[in-house]
């Protein structure tokens, strides 16, 4: 419940963001995020708001853990990527999203 | 290339990266020259620790333990009671999935459920909001769990102006006072802490600076990846061997030392630490975070006359029979200890609290297995 998930910021309208996860769209909150965000920005995300704007140098380390969990883990019982789709749902459907 | 090779190719992106942490963490332990007990506070550390196998690569040494990093496990039966009742007398009661299922003194959330009680699953304490704003009329209260990185999401949808039938049932429950009580205790020797990475994005890691001076044990933030965490317990280790009670952050890229103050300003606006009584643990000073009183209006505690007797057992105990979540939470025993772990206490039919959440260490173990066999890295 703590793991929260990194995603880029590809629209936002006030305090929501859409959010891509991975080709997911999420709209999430952006009412106690750290820094202002911008478009193209990466945010850490935990249950529906975004918590932490992260340097854009130090992105790709952070996504490559859950790139490997949810890679690995495909049809598989696994916690770790239990909690990563909990972190996705607690978003809603992005405009742009197929319901994904 | 053999099964092993791949798997562990799998395990660290940068096996040189791991082999060279390895190597500088035995020869801190070395230095040290004493078995040392170094503690984490978080479910998902556990988690990533279990899963990719990282006791296996550790020296003779050093023992990992977790500690109370489950919110879940340790919010105890009476606050469960609590729901159980609000959703017996009507209320409508969201919560997150892993809450459904924790026992109270006498029945579960799923038990109330079964029965008729209204229960819904929510992935976000904005979903709940949803529903409410769905159903006027309606009351809707929020069963609010997790520590400070999820009660931060709480804050910001209650200063948002929830609707008129919302209300927040709190459970949440703050880091820094876990390791507190870890520490206080005679039982346990921990020499040093692993911090929870995304709690400390929201407190900062400066907040753990008098703990480390007042306790002598250093604290080293540290993120979910394998090699974040191999790399900060090489970080503590090093300053136990010098006998620095300092706090040190290796997981700079989601933490800074004042941490997250919008966050921190939602957080101390609607809530307010209280003294409340961890599931087999014990009454932990300002462990608890209860809503403040310009939030009374959303306090669910003070909106409704919560009937617990209803639906309390007074005979119950804080475990079941041969259950030792207490003593696994506070690093005192492993879930290989218990005799009913993966026996009577499996995921299917939980007995324990550490047993039915995605946090709980037995859980963890459960899925993953606790200690691998011991492989060679890389």
């Amino acid at each position: 419940m703590c793991l929260g998930v990194p995603g880029k910021v590809i629209a936002i309208d006030g305090l929501k963001a859409t959010v891509d996860f991975f080709g997911v769209q999420r709209e999430l909150r952006l009412d106690i995020v750290d820094q202002p965000v911008q478009v193209g920005d990466y945010v850490l995300n935990h249950v529906g708001y975004a918590i932490r704007r992260i340097p854009p140098e130090e992105v790709g380390e952070t996504l490559a853990l859950f790139d490997q969990i949810l890679r690995e883990a495909a049809g598989a019982e696994d916690l770790m990527a239990a909690d990563v789709r909990g972190e996705l749902a607690a978003g809603k459907p992005g405009p742009g999203s197929a319901g994904g | 290339m053999p099964a092993a090779d791949s798997s562990q190719e799998l395990k660290f992106r940068d096996p040189e990266r791991a082999r060279a942490l390895t190597e500088a963490l035995r020869r801190n332990v070395e230095a040290i020259g004493r078995e040392v007990s170094v503690m984490h506070v978080c479910g998902s550390h556990e988690q990533a620790i279990a899963r990719f196998g990282l006791r296996a690569v550790l020296p003779q040494g050093l023992r990992l333990i977790m500690g109370p990093g489950c919110p879940v496990c340790v919010t105890d039966g009476a606050e469960v009671d609590e729901a159980v009742a609000l959703a017996r007398q009507g209320v409508r009661v969201c919560t997150y999935g892993d809450m459904l299922r924790l026992p109270g003194t006498s029945q579960s959330l799923a038990d109330a459920h079964a029965e008729g009680a209204r229960v819904d699953v929510v992935y976000s304490v904005d979903q709940a909001v949803e529903l409410a704003r769905a159903h006027p009329g309606e009351e809707v209260a929020f069963l609010a769990s997790g520590f400070e990185t999820t009660a931060v999401a709480t804050a910001a949808a209650a200063l948002e102006g929830p609707p008129q039938g919302f209300s927040i049932l709190s459970v949440h429950k703050y880091v820094p006072a876990a390791m507190e009580l870890v520490a206080a205790l005679p039982q346990t020797r921990i020499e040093g802490y692993l911090a929870a990475g995304h709690a400390a994005t929201i407190t900062g890691w400066a907040v753990f600076e008098p703990f480390a001076r007042r306790t002598g044990a250093p604290v080293v933030v540290a993120g979910f990846e394998p090699l974040d965490i191999l790399a900060a317990l090489v970080a503590v280790t090093e300053l136990i061997r010098d006998r620095r009670p300092e706090v040190r952050n290796v997981y700079p890229r989601c933490v800074t030392r004042e941490g997250n103050l919008p966050a921190q300003r939602a957080l101390w606006q609607v809530f307010r630490q209280r003294t409340g009584r961890w599931r087999g643990i014990a009454d932990v000073p300002d462990g608890n975070l209860e809503l403040t009183p310009a939030f009374a209006r959303l306090d669910a505690r003070r909106r409704f006359r919560i009937d617990v007797a209803a639906v309390r057992d007074q005979g119950a105990e804080a475990e079941a029979l041969g259950c030792i979540c207490g003593s696994i939470m506070l690093g005192l025993a492993s879930p290989s200890d218990c005799a009913l772990f993966g026996r009577a206490c499996r995921p299917e039919s939980p007995v324990g609290a550490c047993m039915v959440s995605s946090e709980g260490q037995c859980r963890i173990w459960h899925t993953y297995g606790g200690l691998p066999d011991l492989r060679e890295v890389g």
